[in-house]
């Protein structure tokens, strides 16, 4: 047996610099919390008060429920329009693709006032026959309340973006696995969802899931409508009544933290379980801990290749 | 149609990527149960046509026919007597690439499925077997290529060899009356080559008509029935194996084999 080698212990490079920023901070830091602690004007017994006000509780409820349904919205409008892009109908890519330059073209906030007021654009709906008699005649606002609209609104935008992301999702996986799949006489529809739709997951799910984050901050868009019940127009109204705006702020922002934090801890699960970093690159290096045995064969086939140019939120 | 014995049939197929002519008017029969070697220079046209059996490859001119069967094409008589071509619907060109069955140089196994799960998915979804009954005939074909054990194993944990052995019985798993193979052995490291070319052997002992585009020339002596030797584009020489590489008469193709061998 060979003489176990003599294990290098060498001194790491000196960082002074380190010391520095770290004493920087240090400061800046016992500062900010010197101020959050002693300036009055921050009132933390109203924001106390206000933390668990059934209206907030509720706010957050709501703001929840309109994040879920939005994404819903989105992701089977974006499947749906992805697809129609892709495939070889003109007619249908020509639809996919004005639907995606007006939702992108266009703020959120304008598409959202546009949804509140379609009750005053169309009074009446109806189901018939086009230009023909009619057999069903609704009150607009009674079917588009403030709900269906800002969840409409939300949702076509959101569709719109996560389309893109779908579309760049089935065009990372590599030719080869359609050619494959039609030598062996499998239709299109068969080969979309059975060979390159699971595939293209490990590209599409992770900028969905950062979407989910950043639709949860876009419902505060909604007053646009206006929807009065989320979060933030909730806490606002409290604000606004008893003059302590600031407060009431800091509720409001203490649950978008909470909720975001839990998301981002399933974020990171998720791109754990694609075998993608943060950054949104592949790495063949990267720890392949909390991948599944089959994203792992997916990922060492190098058969999708994730476009790290994709730009995604509005 | 002048000659309906042969199984595939191939007059006068030009085809062109844009300004590029790759096929110059390639004829070329093959017989049922014949196994034809088609070798030549890089770029000489070679997957090009045999992608252009299958339909993998739309060309410009010509006709292909399959069992007598166009490819790709209809012919479709109108009243007046005359003959009009259409093009065949997608159902139409997938139900023809059922019966063939092709074997690629990347091997494009589908990596998230195991390989028994690769050699299942073409018979459920086409063919809509049970998947009992698709189970047994994937083991089956595992066992004939020599992979039982590796039945569960994805992909990427396979070497080469083994994943194009895989291939080979994902697309015989469609039972193709016919198999074309684009240069299978070419990303393959070399060590690995021969345990490919001896399925194919099987497979070819078994009666298989095979198209195999490839840079191995001893497979296509030992196991041709016809070598083509091909050059931009064109079909310069074909004929038995013994002649065609041991004493070719065009000037072309004996300079290529002058240099292969």
């Amino acid at each position: 047996m060979a003489d176990a080698p003599e294990l290098i212990r060498a001194r790491p490079v000196p960082r002074p610099t380190l010391w520095v920023w770290a004493a920087v901070v240090l400061v800046l830091a016992a500062m900010l919390v010197n101020s959050l602690l002693t300036n009055p004007n921050y009132r933390w017994d109203v924001v106390g008060q206000y933390l668990f006000d059934p209206r907030v509780v509720a706010g957050v409820g709501w703001t929840l429920l309109l994040t879920l349904g939005a994404m819903v919205i989105g992701i089977v409008l974006a499947v749906a329009s992805a697809v129609m892009r892709m495939g070889t109908n003109p007619v249908l890519r020509a639809v996919s693709t004005v639907y995606i330059w007006f939702f992108r073209g266009t703020p959120v906030y304008t598409q959202l006032v546009f949804w509140g007021l379609l009750s005053v654009l169309y009074p009446r709906l109806s189901l018939g026959i086009p230009f023909g008699p009619e057999f069903f005649v609704f009150t607009t606002a009674d079917v588009v309340n403030a709900t269906v609209a800002a969840l409409l609104g939300l949702g076509l935008n959101e569709g719109a973006y996560l389309s893109e992301i779908v579309r760049s999702g089935l065009n990372a996986v590599d030719d080869g696995q359609w050619e494959a799949a039609s030598a062996l006489g499998m239709r299109r529809s068969t080969t979309l969802w059975r060979i390159i739709v699971p595939q293209a997951m490990r590209v599409i799910v992770p900028p969905t899931g950062n979407e989910t984050i950043s639709m949860l901050k876009t419902t505060s868009l909604v007053l646009a409508v206006p929807f009065t019940l989320e979060l933030t127009f909730v806490t606002n109204a409290i604000g606004n009544q008893n003059f302590l705006p600031i407060p009431l702020l800091i509720v409001a922002a203490i649950y978008y933290l909470v909720i975001t934090s839990v998301l981002m801890v399933g974020q990171h699960y998720l791109e754990a379980y694609y075998g993608r970093g943060f950054d949104g690159n592949d790495s063949a290096t990267a720890s392949t801990r909390g991948m599944s045995r089959k994203q792992q064969a997916i990922l060492a086939a190098r058969t999708t290749h994730a476009d790290p140019y994709l730009d995604v939120t509005p | 149609m002048t000659d309906t014995t042969a199984k595939i049939q191939i007059d006068g197929v030009h085809k062109f990527f844009g300004e590029l002519h790759v096929l110059k008017g390639v004829d070329l029969h093959v017989e049922q149960g014949e196994v034809a070697v088609l070798l030549g220079p890089s770029g000489s046209g070679k997957s090009t046509l045999l992608r252009c059996v299958n339909g993998l490859e739309e060309f410009n001119a010509g006709r292909i026919r399959v069992d007598g069967e166009l490819v790709g094409l209809r012919e479709v008589t109108r009243r007046d007597g005359s003959v009009e071509l259409h093009r065949r619907t997608d159902a139409d060109i997938a139900r023809q690439r059922s019966r063939i069955g092709m074997v690629f140089q990347r091997f494009n196994l589908f990596p998230h499925q195991t390989a028994l799960g690769n050699v299942m998915e073409a018979p459920r979804k086409v063919h809509r077997l049970s998947r009992g009954e698709a189970e047994r005939r994937a083991r089956e074909l595992l066992e004939r290529v020599g992979l039982a054990d590796r039945a569960h194993h994805y992909p990427a944990q396979l070497s080469g060899g083994q994943q194009q052995r895989v291939a080979i019985a994902r697309a015989l798993a469609m039972e193709p009356e016919l198999m074309l193979f684009d240069e299978p052995t070419s990303a393959l490291d070399p060590e690995l080559v021969g345990e490919v070319l001896s399925v194919m052997k099987d497979l070819a002992a078994s009666g298989m008509t095979m198209v195999v585009v490839t840079h191995e020339v001893g497979f296509a002596r030992e196991v041709a029935d016809q070598v083509v030797f091909m050059d931009d584009g064109l079909v310069v020489e074909a004929g038995a194996p013994d002649q065609v590489i041991g004493d070719p008469r065009n000037p072309r193709t004996r300079e290529f084999f002058a240099k292969v061998l």
